[in-house]
């Protein structure tokens, strides 16, 4: 009996195994197809003709620059604008709001991570769009801008989680310290906890941009798709196209295999990589910190 | 007197501060409130037992959305079969199993990947695998692979966390009575962490249901006039049918929009409470 379970556990415990090695297949997976489908882009279109100022398949022009121009541009400011609503909203949960405050209000934060991008553009559409047409006065209102607010929606609730975490792992006794020393409550937060709390702050920064440059569907809804160099000053406050949007967009109408269809999949790989990117480097920041305080602390 | 102007100074920086950041709180919670009553209140009044049971008609000017809220649950329940049992015995992986070293390192560098990749990247790898290279088409299966895959991060780092979260006591008595490791995780550790499991896969999936651009290439159709009969066949769902009835339909009776956008948000706000009261009930009943 004894010897028929240890049996049937070495059978479980090598699934286990396995499915445990499983994410790094489905990353390399992952980059494989898009390898695969993607790279012969190089082949049929110079690199110069890929990183140019225009694009426009239909006569063949397929320079990606005002795409990736596109999408930095949305994420910076949907990242300046998202910064001070999600700090400062995590500090208010982690260091001043009383428990049962907090407990109403990360419910509500949950609820906006839960509402689907696809409903948040709908709403830009309706509600956003017009407004800050008729409010700036401007031609349209599906811009660069009304993405970014819609994007600074969609990473609020990743930055304030993962902040308000880096703040409530701040040891308690970093604060009745500096309160022992006189310091009042604003200042412990501002010249302690935040200080301490600085990499995981950072992290979550990062995640939020991870989050805005790879969002799709309220951006494709509301920034105009117009694969424009934002190069103008006001050119956060037009029609602009982001990788994402034209991945989204295109790739429904074009043959497999096809020049168009391969450049494509080059969007595709370029957004992969940057994604690579940021999040290796948010989890390499975090790692990083949780080393040195637990070398502090012990 | 200098130090008590000091301290004033201090005290009103602190009050400004304090009201600062409580203002910025507000502007933040606010819309969340607003929007999620905003469409409430406009979506109400299109929802009727006609809406919620037939298909559309009229070029989807008129008629209900049946065939989008059966997609919807046809790729939740797909996406369920694949992630939940792969994403949970990875969780179990890596919270009983693996030892801290680099094989590790790499796996949760992989997850951390995997849940930055952006939603549209998904799209593309799922219409080079499973629509074109396992031919399975644009369809429910390639459709619900896709998302598996992505809903994967989430099921697993919950399954982990709510695994660590069960005291590392429970172990040591299971194993000095003579478990194996398999039984212990088995009649101890899992069902301890189960309600942690159960919030995370919900919660897994209500992003699943929610997502477009995945389904775009993959297995989402624009319209259908029946039902779909196997799972190789394309389907409607409800966010990708707003998209379309908010973009590329002119003249779409607002009406129609509202109340579609009302029954996705119920879908998967309903998900996030159900997950909501089990982690919280779980949490009530914990005796440790």
């Amino acid at each position: 009996m004894r010897k028929q379970e240890k049996k049937g556990d070495l059978v479980i415990n090598s699934v286990i195994r396995i499915t445990g090695y499983s994410s790094i297949l489905f990353v390399v997976l992952i980059l494989f197809f898009l390898l695969r489908e993607g790279l012969p882009a190089l082949s049929s279109t110079p690199l110069s003709a890929i990183f140019s100022t225009r694009w426009y398949p239909i006569e063949g022009y397929y320079g990606i620059l005002p795409l990736i121009l596109g999408s930095l541009l949305i994420t910076i400011a949907s990242t300046l604008i998202a910064l001070p609503f999600g700090i400062g909203t995590a500090v208010f949960l982690s260091e001043i709001a009383p428990p049962w405050l907090r407990d109403i209000l990360k419910p509500i934060i949950e609820i906006l991570a839960g509402i689907p991008s696809v409903v948040l553009g709908f709403i830009g559409i309706l509600v956003f769009a017009p407004f800050f047409r008729n409010f700036l006065d401007i031609p349209t209102g599906l811009t660069a801008f009304t993405g970014a607010i819609l994007l600074a929606l969609i990473s609020i609730p990743t930055i304030v989680s993962v902040a308000e975490d880096a703040l409530n792992t701040v040891p308690n006794s970093y604060r009745q310290a500096s309160l022992a020393l006189g310091a009042t409550q604003w200042q412990t937060i501002w010249d302690v906890t935040l200080p301490a709390a600085k990499t995981g702050v950072l992290t979550a920064v990062m995640l939020g941009i991870g989050r805005s440059l790879g969002e799709t569907m309220a951006v494709m809804m509301v920034t105009g798709n117009a694969p424009v160099m934002p190069l103008q000053l006001n050119s956060l406050f037009r029609p602009v196209r982001t990788m994402t949007a034209t991945i989204a967009s295109e790739m429904g109408e074009v043959a497999s295999g096809s020049q168009h269809y391969q450049v494509l999949f080059f969007i595709g790989i370029t957004l992969f990589l940057l994604s690579l990117v940021i999040n290796i480097t948010a989890s390499l920041v975090s790692t990083k910190a949780r080393q040195r305080s637990e070398r502090l602390l012990s | 007197m200098m130090k008590a102007t000091g301290l004033n100074r201090a005290k009103i920086a602190q009050t400004v501060g304090f009201n600062l950041l409580r203002l910025v709180t507000v502007i933040t919670v606010i819309p969340i409130i607003g929007l999620v009553a905003y469409i409430v209140i406009s979506g109400a009044p299109a929802i009727s037992w006609e809406f919620i049971s037939s298909a559309p008609s009229n070029g989807m000017r008129e008629g209900g959305i049946l065939p989008a809220i059966v997609g919807t649950l046809y790729l939740t329940l797909g996406t369920a079969i694949f992630s939940v049992p792969i994403g949970v015995l990875a969780g179990i992986y890596l919270a009983e199993y693996a030892e801290e070293n680099i094989l590790t390192r790499i796996i949760r560098i992989a997850i951390i990947n995997l849940a930055g990749i952006p939603s549209v990247v998904y799209g593309l790898f799922g219409l080079g695998l499973f629509v074109l290279f396992l031919k399975l088409g644009t369809s429910i299966l390639a459709a619900s692979l896709t998302l598996s895959i992505m809903t994967l991060p989430v099921i697993i780092s919950t399954t982990e966390e709510a695994l660590r979260s069960v005291p590392n006591s429970f172990r040591v008595v299971s194993t000095s009575l003579g478990a194996t490791r398999w039984q212990t995780v088995r009649r101890i550790t899992l069902p301890q962490a189960l309600p942690g499991i159960i919030t995370g896969i919900i919660l897994g999936l209500e992003r699943a249901a929610g997502e477009t651009a995945p389904i775009l290439f993959t297995g989402a159709t624009f319209f259908l006039p029946q039902l779909p009969q196997s799972p190789l066949d394309a389907t409607m769902a409800l966010p990708y049918h707003i998209f379309v009835i908010s973009t590329q339909i002119p003249g779409m009776p607002i009406q129609i929009q509202y109340g579609t956008v009302l029954v996705l948000l119920v879908f998967v706000l309903g998900m996030n409470l159900i997950a909501t009261l089990i982690r919280s009930r779980a949490r009530a009943k914990r005796q440790w």
